[in-house]
């Protein structure tokens, strides 16, 4: 038992030194809480554009982890390169998103995913 | 002894937090838009702090610059600006917000508790090496994007034209002189 008071110690000391120094984990954390956050907005939001928006934040999340894991490799750039790919295809989802987005309420006059529900059984 | 770099980072980290949670939790969907820009430029201070200059250049040219204008065009164009304060409304908290903290906690203790190898990065441009990068190694991969980005182009405007087309249709049957051609080559 004391082992382990002492382990949680050192562990909770190293925490606070790990904390100071910026380091992998740092950006994973951060991207993991915007991914939530993204997921959070997707599943709760009515408005398709609303839905968009969570996208992109999961879609930068993801981003963010490439980036970080190609920085903290030694010399690596595989990261930064799915990076810009998925800057780009996020560019062409979202323009085709929106357009979808238009079309629906042209036919709907409304963007509220609730109620565009044709195809429901 | 925290070093300047940790101000940076913790500062730009609660700048995304709190971006990232007003567009989850926002009850206007314009402020959302807006809170999105913060999240978007404080992931490109990121990419700067990371030292891929390129890849932060990418992120504000095209999110801050390029998606989210279209996102906020979407808004004004969808929205009823009369209702906009309640213009952003949720289903579902009571099973999406446990869910998503269960996930939350367990990718945050995933993440923090692994022990990643401690390497110590240099910060050196990179627009040089992935500019090489893309023309040697990922070439058919971008050239495909580049593919890709075309029939995004053209499929965006096949999916939004018909408004246009139909206004012109009801704008022929006002105007049944005009010639279609004229029509379309010769208003400024």
């Amino acid at each position: 038992m004391t082992l382990g008071m002492t382990t949680s110690m050192t562990t909770g000391l190293s925490a606070a030194a790990a904390l100071a120094s910026i380091g992998l984990g740092h950006f994973l954390v951060l991207s993991a809480v915007m991914f939530t956050l993204g997921l959070i907005t997707a599943a709760t939001r009515r408005s398709a554009v609303a839905i968009l928006m969570g996208v992109e934040l999961i879609l930068n999340a993801a981003a963010l982890n490439f980036v970080a894991f190609s920085h903290y490799s030694q010399g690596a750039i595989t990261g930064q390169v799915f990076a810009v790919f998925v800057v780009v295809l996020a560019a062409a989802e979202a323009t085709v998103a929106l357009a979808i987005v238009l079309a629906v309420f042209r036919g709907f006059r409304t963007v509220d995913v609730t109620d565009v529900s044709t195809l429901k059984g | 002894m925290p070093g300047v770099e940790t101000f940076v980072f913790y500062g730009l980290a609660a700048l995304i937090v709190a971006g990232a949670a007003g567009v989850a939790f926002s009850r206007n969907i314009l402020h959302a838009a807006f809170l999105l820009l913060l999240t978007l430029s404080g992931t490109a201070g990121l990419y700067f702090f990371l030292g891929a200059d390129f890849v932060g250049v990418a992120q504000i040219l095209i999110y801050v610059g390029g998606i989210l204008v279209l996102l906020l065009f979407a808004v004004l164009l969808t929205n009823r600006i009369g209702d906009v304060r309640m213009s952003n409304r949720n289903v579902g908290y009571a099973t999406t917000i446990p869910v998503a903290l269960l996930l939350a906690s367990f990718l945050v203790s995933a993440m923090a508790l692994a022990s990643w190898p401690h390497t110590t990065p240099v910060a050196a441009p990179t627009t040089a090496r992935l500019g090489d990068a893309f023309l040697r190694e990922y070439l058919l991969p971008f050239e495909l994007v580049s593919l890709v980005l075309l029939m995004a182009l053209v499929g965006a405007m096949v999916v939004a034209r018909r408004a246009v087309r139909d206004r012109g249709d009801a704008d022929e049957g006002a105007l049944p002189a005009a010639p279609a051609s004229s029509s379309v080559g010769g208003a400024p």
